[in-house]
């Protein structure tokens, strides 16, 4: 869907920042579609929070340029923030004022006022489920409720374009799981182009829609997740055959097919990856009549993205995120 | 202008709110001055009859230097509540808002302010019950009051502006204890000028803090030079402006650091 600024709500054009002798960004480049979550992947240290930062208008990038909804972060920094919700990774919420002041402080700061700004606030705190625990002060709230809390506050003025720096670190599972409900119905309901970071691989397949791999600075891989994985050339096909089958002449036949690769034997079960697992499994399956050998089972993995980062950063993702402390 | 007016009060409501709701914080900010004057004024009790110190009554003269030292004492902390924000991640969703910078330089003045005047009041009452006079009357007071939200104004802002700079706790706590006794030290809060060596006299002409302490010293007296009084308040308000404009020059330097 185009949005007011044409179709993109977000463009980088090779960004460079250093801090010292470290490079945190060598050249970053990507543009984000209107009115899509779009999630920036990478382990720590990779470059998402300096993007971030640039893009808030909190830091200024050593070189290169970047638009936010249609204007440049760095010559019209204000015209960014009057557009833009931020939750920062850091909670961003005064621990020692309510949720209610919280968020009323938030929406008056972007010229919200009296009644407009109290129903918006009430407004907030109800879908968040935070109603009850509106008047006390944040210092009492749970983890997952200054999560919400957080979120609430980039959103009390209707900003066009969310930024959320990974926004479920530190939650625990449920707290996750009502996160991503949430990120989910907002780009659905409310139209707003959403970029996230991200690195837990699960958290960019379940929410983004386009995903961007960062690692060390630069861009590695970008497209939808099911389109990073479908790079890899092969969804797994796994064959599970009924007792009184012939493993031998299974295997050879699966073998003989045109576009499977990777056929492997264990137990009673073969292993091969395809092209296209969807349209294999039909043709699998007649092959496998045509010989009579009985099948108990048919299944289809797609790759996941942790192949995907190791494919492109040659390391794999868990060891990359380690330094994380 | 507009947005500073209104940020600075939402801000302002903020800060004020946090600190009423911590009782114990108020407790000791009110009691704390009291205490000055009382230990002060029986530890120095006898330093008028030094030759050359001119007032009569130490608790009429010390009043003015407690009142400094008041200001001294809790505006060169007002940056500990920016480091807060900072590690809070506060400052860092403001700085990404359309929220006017020099009003959250002004805010936290204003903060400062406030409790300088209740603190100041407190002074001034256990000063009448010691036994003081304060000839000059009301103006006298009043003019005190307005050279000690002056001063705050500059030291809170410089500690502010540090804290942006330093960006760590231990490194203000360094700075503001480096700057505030001396220039204590330095001025005639504690003693007659008169009575300290000259080198420390010729200096004190030059700090903002004697400039403060002769204000209200001089509107408090039986017969003010007011054009002394003047010309200090002046001075002051000068150094509250340059502050507060520098102290709002360093988001840039702690933007740079992100």
């Amino acid at each position: 869907m185009p949005g007011p600024f044409g179709e993109s709500a977000i463009k980088a054009d090779t960004l460079v920042k250093t801090y010292g002798e470290v490079t945190a960004l060598a050249g970053l480049s990507f543009t984000v579609p209107a009115g899509s979550v779009f999630g920036l992947l990478g382990p720590n240290g990779a470059g998402k929070s300096t993007t971030m930062k640039i893009l808030t208008t909190l830091s200024r990038p050593d070189s290169g340029t970047a638009t936010v909804a249609g204007h440049d972060v760095l010559r019209e920094p204000n015209e960014v923030r009057r557009a833009i919700g931020v939750v920062t990774q850091r909670s961003g919420t005064d621990p020692q004022a309510t949720g209610r002041e919280n968020l009323l402080l938030a929406g008056r700061i972007h010229g919200m006022r009296g009644t407009a700004a109290r129903s918006r606030v009430d407004e907030l705190l109800e879908r968040f489920d935070l109603t009850s625990a509106a008047d006390r002060v944040v210092r009492t709230y749970s983890g997952g409720m200054q999560r919400k809390l957080d979120v609430a506050m980039g959103l009390v003025h209707g900003p066009v374009v969310l930024f959320l720096d990974e926004p479920t670190t530190g939650l625990d599972p449920q707290a996750r799981a009502d996160m991503w409900a949430e990120i989910a119905r907002l780009s659905a309901q409310e139209r707003l182009t959403v970029l996230l970071t991200t690195h837990y691989l699960e958290e960019a397949d379940h929410l983004a829609e386009r995903l961007l791999i960062v690692d060390r600075g630069t861009a590695v891989a970008s497209g939808t997740p099911d389109q990073l994985k479908s790079e890899l050339r092969g969804d797994a096909v796994v064959i599970d055959l009924a007792p009184e089958a012939d493993l031998g002449l299974a295997e050879r036949a699966v073998e003989a097919m045109s576009g499977t690769h990777e056929v492997t034997v264990e137990g009673r079960t073969i292993r091969s990856r395809v092209d296209n697992g969807a349209s294999a499994v039909p043709a699998v399956l007649a092959v496998l009549e045509r010989e009579a050998v009985p099948v108990a089972a048919v299944t289809v993995a797609r790759p996941a993205l942790d192949d995907v980062y190791l494919r492109h950063t040659g390391r794999s993702f868990a060891i990359a995120g380690e330094v994380r402390v | 202008m507009a947005p500073l007016v209104s940020h600075s009060g939402y801000l302002t409501a903020r800060l004020l709110r946090a600190t009423l709701r911590q009782p114990a914080f108020v407790a000791i900010s009110l009691v704390q001055p009291m205490m000055w004057l009382l230990l002060f004024g029986q530890l120095f009790e006898r330093v008028v009859e030094i030759p050359g110190f001119a007032a009569g009554s130490y608790i009429d003269f010390l009043t003015p230097g407690v009142v400094v030292m008041t200001v001294l004492f809790s505006s060169g902390w007002a940056g500990m509540g920016f480091i807060e924000d900072m590690d809070r991640g506060v400052m860092d969703r403001m700085l990404a808002s359309p929220i006017s910078r020099m009003a959250m330089m002004v805010s936290s003045v204003v903060n400062q302010a406030v409790a300088i005047v209740v603190q100041s009041l407190i002074v001034v009452v256990v000063a009448l019950l010691l036994g003081a006079e304060f000839a000059g009357g009301v103006v006298g007071v009043l003019v005190m009051l307005v050279a000690a939200v002056l001063l705050a104004a500059a030291f809170a802002s410089l500690s502010n502006g540090m804290a942006l700079v330093v960006r760590t706790q231990e490194s203000l706590i360094g700075f503001s204890t480096m700057l505030t006794l001396p220039l204590s030290f330095m001025s005639s809060a504690m003693m007659a000028r008169e009575a300290a060596p000259g080198w420390i006299q010729t200096v004190s002409r030059f700090n903002p803090v004697d400039w403060s302490v002769v204000a209200s010293r001089e509107a408090l007296s039986a017969d003010p030079d007011w054009s002394a009084v003047f010309a200090r308040l002046g001075g002051l308000l000068a150094v509250a402006v340059v502050a507060v404009w520098l102290a709002t020059r360093a988001f840039r330097s702690y933007q740079r650091s992100l």
